[in-house]
């Protein structure tokens, strides 16, 4: 009976089809939004993920996530290189400074400051040049994305039109003279603010003078020896907070949410495409039962149990959801492949479909719990009715 | 009654009664109905709307419980039957011929044949092909894989019946079976009918208004106001 009830069901086309465009558009509601919401928490870690090399991330107490700068006393470093279990530690300094384009436009940069010796916590991927070339003089790598977005010169040098920054070209940073060596890509982040990488002694000379100065430690744990335990060990020794990569991850991540509130923001959207779900789907089951419910009754007369029937409702229900969320998570799949490269924060981390689905089916037992009472409540009799 | 009757009897109301609602909104549908049918013949209930006919076919198929009286349906007074066990007596004794006729549009011909068969839980390969048996048996052998709205008034009706025969059950009720049929197709319909119940031993109860058929009947039992007024009883040569 259950292909029986399947028949029943793919074989009325159009009520078929908008069952499951109604599933599907549903499941790319949640998906879709979802997977943007996943893409936005991902990128608050971007920054950490592409800096790779560190095991460690020692910091000031009171930093809460990738943006936030409570700046150590430069002595920090030592202390951190003297703790057991530490292989090596570097300083990297990061801060928002003024930048002013050759064409004199103004922006907001957020500069990292790298490691002189060993250019440790540089960016993931070289485009134009080598990290090394920031050994150059008033050398900086600037984003090649920013290069033609936030760097753009937007009135143009002399004669020139607007166009976009040059490797050579001259930024001033905190009224200190610096040029374009070379171009990186980095994970999309977050925030917005061009980034730009320099050295750490030439970051500290061009930032605003402060008492303290270091922003991190960055450091390589020992092999064999595990992170989380000596992050205790530093944490005990300095003072200072020790977190490992994914555990500095998790708490930028989670305090951007905790702040910005995107999570109500994407939790509202979610619900009401669970919402639309539910009634989208809950109304064409109702339709599609109520119109079969003649041939329902005519199956109770025959002999059909109201089990069996609760099975073949139930057959059709999940059929239409897995159809409908097939359909609904390949579309959002795709739209997401396609929008890859673009500034849309999209992630389908396995969470989305694994919820979405969950979602989904509850949209579809909700909708099937209240379709089946008419079936329940059948009156086999009715079937004598002209 | 003699004992080969008695041998013979499918159903035996004696005083059944049947009223819906309570106080004062009940509707005595029926008022104490005694009525025998006996296997391989056809009996047809005839009667003005609304004397009690659908209602006394209801409760003789087990889907709709009696009030008073007693009621034995091949052997079983199915009111004392629980639900599951009453349905289940259903698929494998009754078989139903709807007015509406009830076939299921998006459904094949064999398919719709099919149902009682999967109802009792047989395999959906085998029921098919005893559905294209059943199927061939009245004349439609070439349109099993037709859907009812691809079909005459007449075909659809011979679906229902072979759905109706298809699981060999022993009681046959049938709803104004002719009603939306012209004389000829009728005819044919009831021929078949009649053909059924005299050649597998079968009880049929044809419910109708249509004076053009009474000729099949073996017994006629005009209703009236919940009651069996009368029964003409025929003998074919």
């Amino acid at each position: 009976m259950i292909r029986i009830a399947l028949r029943m069901l793919v074989g009325d086309r159009l009520k078929y089809i908008g069952l499951v465009a109604g599933l599907a558009f549903a499941t790319l509601l949640i998906t879709q939004q979802g997977s943007i919401f996943a893409g936005f928490t991902r990128r608050s870690g971007s920054w950490i993920r592409d800096t790779g090399q560190a095991d460690l991330w020692i910091m000031d107490p009171q930093v809460e996530f990738t943006e936030d700068r409570k700046a150590m006393q430069d002595s920090a470093l030592l202390k951190v290189r003297g703790v057991e279990g530490i292989e090596w530690a570097v300083p990297l300094y990061k801060s928002y400074v003024q930048a002013r384009l050759q064409d004199g436009t103004r922006v907001v940069v957020r500069m990292i400051g790298l490691d002189d010796a060993t250019l440790t916590g540089g960016p993931p991927i070289m485009e134009q040049g080598t990290l090394e070339l920031l050994k150059q003089d008033r050398a900086i790598l600037v984003d090649a994305r920013d290069m033609d977005d936030g760097l753009r010169l937007r009135r143009g040098v002399g004669d020139e039109g607007p166009r976009e920054l040059r490797v050579g070209d001259r930024i001033d940073l905190n009224e200190h003279e610096t040029v374009v060596v070379g171009s990186f890509r980095r994970t999309r982040e977050f925030f917005w603010d061009p980034v730009v990488y320099t050295t750490y002694t030439r970051a500290l000379r061009m930032a605003p003078p402060e008492r303290k100065s270091l922003g991190y430690v960055l450091a390589r744990v020992k092999p064999g020896l595990d992170p989380r335990e000596v992050a205790r060990r530093v944490e005990e020794t300095t003072r200072l907070r020790a977190d490992t990569s994914d555990d500095y991850e998790a708490r930028s991540m989670d305090f951007i949410l905790a702040k910005t509130g995107i999570l109500p923001n994407f939790g509202i959207t979610i619900a009401l495409g669970f919402v639309i779900g539910v009634l989208i789907s809950g109304q064409l089951l109702y339709n599609f039962i109520l119109e079969n419910q003649r041939a329902f009754a005519a199956m109770k007369a025959m002999g059909a149990s109201n089990m069996l029937l609760l099975r073949m409702v139930f057959a059709q229900v999940m059929f239409a959801a897995f159809i409908g969320f097939g359909l609904g998570v390949g579309v959002t799949a795709v739209v997401g492949q396609l929008l890859h490269d673009s500034k849309l924060a999209f992630h389908m981390a396995w969470q989305v479909p694994v919820f979405g689905g969950l979602a989904i089916l509850i949209c579809c037992l909700i909708a099937a719990a209240i379709s089946i009472q008419r079936v329940l409540r059948l009156e086999p009799a009715v079937v004598f009715k002209g | 009654m003699d004992v080969t009757t008695s041998m013979r009897v499918a159903v035996s109301c004696r005083g059944v009664t049947k009223t819906f609602g309570k106080g004062e909104n009940a509707v005595q549908a029926l008022r104490g109905v005694d009525l025998e049918v006996l296997l391989g013949q056809m009996t047809m209930l005839v009667g003005p709307s609304g004397c009690g006919k659908t209602t006394l076919i209801s409760v003789i198929a087990g889907i709709l419980e009696r009030s008073a009286g007693e009621c034995t349906v091949l052997g079983e007074d199915t009111s004392r039957l629980p639900d599951r066990q009453r349905a289940a007596w259903r698929g494998r004794n009754v078989g139903f011929v709807f007015q509406a006729l009830n076939l299921v549009p998006t459904l094949t011909a064999a398919e719709n044949v099919a149902i009682p068969l999967l109802i009792l839980g047989v395999d959906h390969k085998a029921a098919l092909a005893r559905a294209g048996l059943m199927l061939e048996r009245v004349g439609l052998a070439s349109r099993t894989r037709s859907l009812p709205p691809q079909l005459s008034g007449g075909q659809q009706q011979r679906i229902a019946i072979a759905r109706a025969l298809v699981h060999e059950p022993r009681l046959l009720v049938c709803d104004e079976p002719t009603s939306a049929l012209d004389h000829e197709t009728g005819h044919k319909v009831m021929e078949l009918l009649h053909e059924v119940a005299s050649s597998d031993n079968r009880a049929l109860i044809v419910v109708t208004h249509d004076s053009r058929i009474f000729s099949f009947a073996d017994r006629i039992a005009h209703m009236d106001d919940g009651r069996v007024e009368r029964i003409e009883t025929f003998t074919k040569t």
